[in-house]
């Protein structure tokens, strides 16, 4: 694999038993997506682009093909292995923020760095929510919280532990336009300060838009790979 | 459209109204098992007297009474029964023992149980003794062997494994031996100041109207104070006891129940709460505030219809166990019968308590806005919290809580006390689970690994029953921690007794004549003389002027007849010894004689019983001889310690001439010096007896230990409940765990941490619940131990430690069997949720 390459697709394919007979989701997909570069899936429901999201972070298992995540071949590692590999290098951010409910702000921000058994992760948690604009709401819960405040929340854990690889999925899906546009913003500035290579799956044009790169899915196959070299700075 | 709401959570649903099904249990198979006892008692009431009548006395029947007797007619037997050593020389033992010298064929009705079986009919003809069971066994003794019984060797030709009016082994400080009457003369131990009773038994041809016969006995027999006992009189006071212990076990049942029905009411609530985005598109389809209530309100009666009737066959089984865990109690055979009213009362209660409990959580339906269908936003429970309606439910509980109550205990006051009493007890529990949730959640070290900050996090997630679950685990922690530690106080206090220079034997009945002896015995021994005691018997003849037989005919007078009637047996000396000490009045050393009117000292609680002050006068007849006597002073007696204590005190100079016997108190420094002074003076003075702390401390622990295993099954009950209710509560917030799992793995957390993290949430749970149920019972014995018996208080920690375990490891073996599947859910249902 190329060293220039985080993330590396080979012929990756996923069926799942559907009743009687076989459901393929995936159709031998390959790509490669380069180190601090910006990446769009997008595709019409139900045309693979979660799979392939999920396949690519290390989530599940592919039914035929590889992937490939900083080097690492992810279909030759047990589920523990992976959990490991995501902690090390991958970043999340979801449609539906996926906050602990029982944890304040600040404590959302520290799980990945305390999973890793870091101590003294504090600071750092403290400045990312600084960044992302939520300093005074630090000791807050989920609940009291706005949707575009629990996805900044989402977004400072997402970059605490120095992801190599970002994978975001639909994170404006959930938010109304103005706020939609506030994290639109935010994730491309913290990605371009941390050097981090962001996979942005959605079905909205204009975020993919912001990406270098877009992947265009159909029926479980890349129909369409273009990349938007301007854009991409 | 309940039915078809509840498809999905059918097994979910079910599992709520498991919590209800041991309190129906509980409450079926006591109720059940009380109207078998009944049944019993009435069946074999005839076998609990063991006669038709039965006549008592503290003293020889006198020639009126005899002449009397011998007019009744009938099958007579006589019976003299008192305390005497029975001294086994196969193994050297000694041992106090209730000897019962009987003539004739009592009982008429049951028999005396015996190994070899049928000795109870053989043993007067053939001259031996039938010897109690547990005591053959405590000295190695077998039928065949000798019991000695003052001066006279019995061959012992049976052994005792029933008798009709006695309760379980072990249960008696003074175990049972039946010799012939016509050998107790030979045995020489009934002498002046022995403490006797006479009875005599009758059995009547059929026909007879024994209640016209004892009413007219009563007449007939007045003054001399002889006691009548009927098969109805022994069957009414029987009855009575057993059931208070048929009462308190139905309330301990109950308290199963409630527990239950909080469990059910919490449910409910989290189920409502899940449920909100489905009722609110109800709603919006048209669906009136009043229909989709009752499509839950359906819902939970007919689950609670279904747990009462598993409830009730699980009760039903029960029952069949409780003769056996009661059996120490019980005097009679008590078979089982299924009883349709036990079971019709534990549907209807079952029913009414799940309903009313299920109110609760669903009157917050009616406040459920269609606009939840399109728009999901946090909505507060404050408006459910101010709906009026909330309180009217919770007005109906207490009231249906208090009748329950009252229907128990058969008086308003003893049923509102009962519900107050619960209600203080589960607000105490509530307000220390509370508090110690508080504390945790305040001074938990913020230091500490992720793993424990996030497990104790869980407790507080949304939709938690911790504090519900804190409330059931803690309750029956509870009960069983606070009768461990009282258990443990009245132990103590005995053994207390044995420390240090305190007096650990009592020898008594010892005549005039043998004191000096015996005394030197005892020095020659290398022992001390505490104590040696004169005891002079004598009885009220008058209080302020009143004769006493005219105070216990008045029906106006609160003075219990026993305090009039009984014979006292009161001391003489010239200072306090330090179990007493004066509250009111003087205290007065010595009389000399002639004094017109003696001062005496009485003890603090006969004396309220007799309704005495300082000053007051009363005239007591000692042994024939009238004394004017006044109250002096009033004493408070530690009757705790093993040592002669009184009722009344006289002061010296008075009775020192009266006719009278001897206690001598000493000290033994071990159980075999103790044995070898016993047998010493049992040999040298046969009608002496002993009383030995060890085997009072024996007895004590023997009853209590029956006592707290009754209370221990009935508790259990609590605690399994609690687990039912965690099962549910784990069940109810399963989704959430699994969202919680799904999430860390994709954050890159192990499998072995999501099992960590779960397995620090119930030992967090099963700790803090655990914790609510010791400190209270901990602060409750306390305040027993420094109020009620005024007793030093110190806390066993080891068993205290092994009850939070049991708890602490059945909550986490729980919750671990019902998260299975949690920790190993495959991260990538985190992207599937968010489509």
């Amino acid at each position: 694999m190329d060293i220039a390459s985080v993330l590396k697709v080979e012929n990756l394919t996923k069926r799942y038993r559907s009743g009687e007979r076989d459901l393929t989701v995936l159709d031998h997909v390959s790509f490669e997506v380069e180190t601090g570069t910006t990446c769009a899936i997008v595709g019409p429901s139900g045309s693979g682009k979660t799979t392939l999201l999920g396949l690519c972070a290390g989530l599940d298992r592919s039914s035929e093909g590889a992937v490939f995540l900083n080097g690492v071949n992810l279909n030759e590692l047990d589920e523990d292995a992976r959990s490991r590999v995501r902690n090390q290098y991958v970043g999340f951010v979801f449609q539906n923020f996926q906050l602990i409910p029982t944890l304040t702000a600040l404590e959302n921000v520290m799980v990945p760095l305390e999973l890793r058994g870091e101590r003294g992760v504090q600071p750092r948690a403290e400045e990312l929510l600084k960044r992302v604009g939520l300093g005074d709401r630090m000791d807050h819960y989920p609940v009291q919280l706005s949707g575009g405040e629990q996805q900044r929340v989402s977004l400072a854990r997402a970059f605490i532990n120095r992801p190599k690889i970002l994978f975001a999925d639909e994170p404006t899906g959930n938010l109304d336009a103005e706020t939609s546009e506030k994290i639109t913003e935010l994730i491309f500035d913290l990605n371009r300060a941390a050097g981090t290579t962001l996979v942005l799956v959605t079905h909205d044009l204009d975020l993919a838009g912001y990406t270098g790169r877009i992947i265009r899915l159909k029926g479980g196959k890349v129909v369409a790979d273009e990349r938007v070299e301007m854009l991409d700075a | 459209m309940a039915w078809r709401d509840s498809r999905a959570h059918r097994s979910r649903l079910l599992l709520f109204m498991a919590s209800i099904i041991l309190g129906i249990a509980a409450l079926v198979a006591i109720t059940s098992f009380g109207e078998s006892l009944e049944r019993a008692v009435d069946d074999q009431a005839r076998t609990l007297l063991g006669a038709d009548l039965e006549l008592r006395s503290a003293e020889p029947f006198s020639t009126l009474a005899e002449s009397v007797i011998d007019s009744l007619g009938g099958a007579q037997s006589r019976e003299i029964a008192f305390a005497s050593m029975a001294y086994f020389p196969k193994s050297g033992g000694t041992r106090l023992a209730q000897v019962r010298a009987l003539s004739g064929e009592f009982p008429y009705y049951g028999e005396l149980e015996t190994i070899p079986s049928g000795q109870g009919a053989r043993y007067q003809a053939a001259g031996g003794a039938l010897v109690d069971q547990g005591l053959m066994r405590q000295f190695g003794v077998a039928v065949g062997d000798s019991v000695k019984l003052g001066t006279y060797m019995f061959p012992v030709v049976g052994e005792l494994t029933k008798v009709p009016d006695q309760a379980g082994a072990g249960m008696t400080i003074a175990p049972r031996i039946y010799i012939p009457l016509n050998l107790l003369e030979q045995t020489g131990l009934v002498r002046f100041g022995s403490r006797v009773s006479y009875r005599v038994f009758f059995k009547f041809e059929p026909g007879r109207e024994v209640a016209n016969l004892a009413e007219q006995l009563e007449n007939r027999l007045r003054g001399q104070r002889i006691r009548i006992e009927t098969v109805e009189s022994r069957k009414e006071t029987f009855g009575a006891v057993m059931k208070n212990l048929y009462r308190f076990l139905n309330l301990v049942a109950f308290i199963a129940l409630l527990l239950g029905s909080i469990g059910v009411a919490s449910s409910i609530h989290v189920y409502i709460k899940q449920k909100l985005a489905s009722i609110a598109v109800l709603r919006c389809v048209g669906a009136q505030i009043r229909q989709t209530f009752y499509i839950y309100l359906i819902q939970a009666g007919v689950l609670g219809l279904i747990g009462s009737l598993a409830g009730a066959a699980l009760g039903t089984l029960i029952q069949t166990f409780l003769p056996r865990v009661l059996d120490d109690f019980l005097l009679v055979e008590v078979d089982f019968i299924l009883s349709g009213t036990a079971l019709l009362k534990g549907l209807s209660t079952g029913l009414v308590m799940t309903l009313l409990f299920a109110l609760l959580p669903l009157i917050a339906i009616r406040k459920v806005s269609p606009l939840l269908a399109i728009r999901a936003s946090y909505e507060s429970d404050a408006a459910t919290r101010r709906d009026p309606l909330r309180w009217v439910i919770y007005g109906i509980i207490a009231v249906v809580v208090v009748v329950f109550a009252v229907s128990q205990t058969r008086e308003w006051l003893y049923g509102i006390a009962f519900a107050a009493g619960l209600a203080i007890a589960f607000g105490l529990l509530a307000g220390m689970a509370k508090l110690l949730i508080w504390l945790v959640q305040r001074f938990f070290p913020r230091s500490w690994s992720y793993p424990w900050r996030q497990s104790l996090a869980n407790l507080y997630r949304p939709n938690n029953q911790t504090l519900v679950l804190m409330l059931a685990l803690g309750l029956g922690t509870f009960l069983i921690t606070n009768l461990f530690l009282i258990q443990d106080i009245l132990l103590r206090q005995v053994a207390a007794s044995d420390s240090g220079n305190q007096p650990n034997l009592i020898f008594f009945d010892i005549q005039v004549d043998q004191n000096e002896a015996l005394g030197q015995l005892v020095h020659s021994k290398g022992l001390p003389v505490y104590q040696n005691v004169p005891i002079v018997t004598l009885r009220l003849k008058s209080i302020r002027g009143r004769e006493v037989e005219a105070i216990r005919d008045d029906s106006t007078s609160s003075i219990p007849s026993w305090a009039l009637m009984r014979e006292y047996r009161v001391t003489y000396r010239d200072t306090l010894i330090n179990t007493e000490a004066i509250t009111a009045g003087t205290w007065v050393p010595e009389m000399p004689p002639p004094a017109d009117t003696v001062l005496i000292s009485l003890e603090s609680g006969i004396a309220e019983e007799l309704q005495l002050g300082v000053g007051d006068d009363l005239v007591v007849d000692v042994q024939g001889v009238p004394l004017n006597a006044r109250v002096g002073s009033i004493r408070r007696v530690n009757w705790q310690r093993v040592q002669p204590n009184f009722f009344i005190v006289f002061p010296k100079g008075v009775l020192e001439e009266a006719p009278q016997i001897r206690v001598l108190v000493t000290r033994t420094q071990s159980a075999e010096s103790s044995a070898t002074l016993q047998q010493a003076v049992v040999e040298a003075f046969p009608n002496v007896s002993a009383i030995d702390l060890t085997l009072v401390l024996r007895t004590v622990e023997s009853i209590l230990n029956k006592i707290a295993f009754v209370i221990r099954f009935m508790a259990l009950f609590s605690i399994l409940t609690g687990l039912i209710v965690l099962v549910a509560a784990v069940v109810t917030t399963r989704f959430q765990r699994i969202q919680e799992s799904v999430l860390l793995r994709t954050l890159g957390a192990r499998r072995e941490l999501i099992r960590r993290i779960l397995a620090q949430e119930y030992l967090y749970l099963g700790l803090l619940a655990s914790l609510t149920g010791v400190l209270l019972a901990v602060a409750s014995a306390w305040a027993l131990a420094r109020f009620a018996f005024q007793a030093s208080f110190q806390i066993a920690w080891l068993p205290l430690l092994s009850i939070v375990l049991l708890v602490v490891g059945l909550t986490v073996l729980l919750g671990m069997l019902n998260s299975r599947g949690i920790a190993t859910r495959p991260p990538l249902e985190i992207l599937r949720a968010e489509g």
